[in-house]
């Protein structure tokens, strides 16, 4: 296994047009990510994941940056870099999300790339840290907690 | 240095990425050793090995003792631990997103289903 990616991939009871949708609009991004998302849907386009932040209460924020739309078959979106930088190779993730149509189901297939890079980019502030993975983490070990979550 | 207080993110990029991986490879096995012991037996030079002891250092990987004129790295074992749980814990994240949007496609499209 390489450690430099995610990758997964899970098989939707829906046709591909719904997912795109669930996947890509950001009422929907609200219930399956954060509170409120805001997205530009055009490739160079920024995004906006709010969230309450676990641990001090107060709102907490993800930006990303979108790198590919080719509906209803690719979203791909540049995230974790700091916040002001140009997210690039060196310093942020690469999250892509490709759906297939498979008879009238979908299948998602899941990359999350780019642990392997040499630069950390910046060191993050304290400030920062709210932002990052642990209140992301959290928020998502509250969905754990209220839904039934297979595996 | 706050250890805990590195967020995930980082963690996962300090430890994943090749070199760094080797170089806590070789300090987990030798329990403590120098910038110069490193690099002899990597094929980097001592600088590039000490950049890598800074990153490290900074996330809490690895904690500096001198001694004498040397300075002696060793691996802090519990940041290391959580290291290596982090890539799991960043890959479960994207098992529970990917089952929350297979519930919402799959209601969406019921209701669909049940206006038609």
């Amino acid at each position: 296994m390489s450690a430099d990616r995610i990758e997964r991939e899970i098989e939707i009871e829906a046709p591909v047009d719904v997912v795109w949708s669930v996947v890509t609009e950001p009422h929907h991004i609200a219930s399956w990510f954060t509170d409120s998302a805001t997205l530009d849907l055009r490739p160079g386009g920024d995004g906006r994941f709010d969230f309450r932040s676990r641990s001090t209460g107060g709102p907490a924020t993800v930006q990303l940056r979108v790198e590919r739309v080719e509906p209803p078959r690719l979203f791909a979106f540049r995230w974790t870099h700091p916040e002001g930088a140009e997210p690039d190779e060196t310093n942020s993730l690469l999250v892509e999300l490709r759906l297939e149509p498979a008879g009238d189901a979908t299948r998602l297939h899941l990359v999350e790339s780019g642990f392997e890079r040499a630069d950390l980019g910046q060191h993050r502030s304290r400030a920062d840290h709210d932002t990052g993975w642990d209140v992301h983490l959290g928020r998502l070990r509250e969905y754990a907690a209220r839904s039934a979550v297979r595996g | 240095m706050p250890t805990g207080k590195v967020d995930t993110e980082t963690l996962v990029a300090a430890v994943t990425e090749p070199t760094r991986r080797q170089l806590l490879d070789l300090l987990l096995e030798r329990g403590e050793s120098t910038v110069t012991a490193l690099a002899d037996g990597l094929p980097i030079t001592r600088q590039a090995v000490s950049k890598h002891l800074v990153l490290l250092d900074r996330v809490g990987l690895v904690e500096a003792r001198r001694a004498g004129r040397e300075t002696r790295y060793s691996v802090n074992v519990e940041q290391f631990d959580r290291a290596t749980r982090s890539l799991g814990e960043l890959a479960a994240a994207w098992d529970r997103r990917l089952d929350r949007i297979k519930q919402l496609a799959e209601a969406v499209h019921a209701q669909r289903q049940e206006r038609t």
